[in-house]
């Protein structure tokens, strides 16, 4: 059973690595967890996220949830902020896109423009 | 006409109302008590609560608080289901106190929706407002007469242990914390040892 003592251990381990990153995030996904995005599968979507960030150790990245964004149609969506620059806006992000979409946007840094949609 | 295959899909829901209104602690608490056929789950948030209109309201489809969708349907949803399986919903919330969500269902009901993937639920909960609102979550099952079983999982006690530094989202953290809910909520239906 695993009990909170371990924590202390995994504590060292992400500080070491968090360090060697160097401090703060670089970039914010934020997955939209209203009501129409939890019908549409966004709760999945967040865990293909959290996996990928697992899979792939990135630990300067912020992963968060908001609610309704408005776009209820093109839900899950899902968004992507680097650093300062301006918040991309995807659409119809189901878990399956979702390793896709953080290896060309994250770690190539190129934007996915058929997944766009435009925010009110 | 639900929009929800699974409980855990409304739990979610009724948490993300919670911390939209800015609460900083959330609690979930989930009662199965197959001696009486009953499973209850309540929500309760320290967020910005509603006056009595809305909360009279609240529960009517066209109505939400929300400006970027004019109706609101999570709560109805939620209360439907509760009814359609011989059970009962309740909001009792005061401004700037928070909000108590409860639903009763007849655990073995036929229209009742499974569970679902719980875990997931909770993970969204632990990580989506990792900054601003803190989780306290409570499940007993009571298999057989006398006997409770019970888990409980509190963010502010991890956070105690990972300080400032560290926050629960980073991916070492969540592995373990998924491994340690999957792990609690397997206890809680495991046959009681002796």
């Amino acid at each position: 059973m695993k009990s909170l003592e371990e924590l202390r251990k995994i504590k060292e381990r992400a500080l070491e690595r968090r360090s060697l990153a160097g401090a703060g995030a670089r970039a914010r996904i934020t997955v939209a967890m209203g009501t129409c995005g939890i019908a549409a599968g966004a709760r999945d979507t967040m865990k293909a996220i959290l996996d990928e960030m697992e899979r792939r150790q990135i630990s300067d990245v912020v992963v968060t949830q908001t609610g309704c964004l408005g776009l209820c149609e093109y839900e899950p969506l899902v968004q992507i902020q680097v650093g300062e620059s301006d918040i991309v806006t995807y659409g119809k992000i189901d878990a399956s896109r979702v390793s896709t979409l953080i290896e060309k946007h994250l770690v190539n840094d190129e934007p996915v423009a058929e997944w766009q949609v435009q925010t009110g | 006409m639900t929009a929800f295959r699974e409980l855990s899909q409304h739990i979610l829901d009724i948490f993300e109302n919670g911390a939209k209104a800015g609460a900083t602690l959330i609690s979930l608490e989930i009662e199965e008590d197959f001696v009486i056929d009953l499973l209850a789950i309540t929500l309760h948030d320290n967020g910005s609560g509603m006056d009595a209109e809305t909360l009279a309201r609240i529960t009517d489809p066209w109505v939400t608080s929300r400006t970027t969708r004019k109706v609101g349907l999570g709560i109805p949803f939620f209360k439907q289901i509760a009814e359609m399986c011989n059970g009962d919903f309740e909001i009792i919330s005061q401004l700037g106190e928070g909000t108590i969500t409860r639903a009763i269902f007849q655990h073995s009901h036929i229209d009742r929706p499974p569970m679902g993937d719980l875990v997931g639920t909770l993970t969204c909960m632990i990580v989506g407002y990792d900054a601003s609102a803190d989780v306290a979550y409570r499940h007993r099952v009571r298999p057989t007469d006398e006997v409770w079983h019970e888990f409980t999982f509190d963010t502010r006690e991890v956070r105690a242990i990972l300080g400032d530094e560290v926050p629960l989202s980073s991916p070492e953290v969540l592995a373990f914390l998924r491994e340690m809910l999957q792990e609690g909520l397997l206890s809680l239906t495991a046959e009681p040892q002796g």
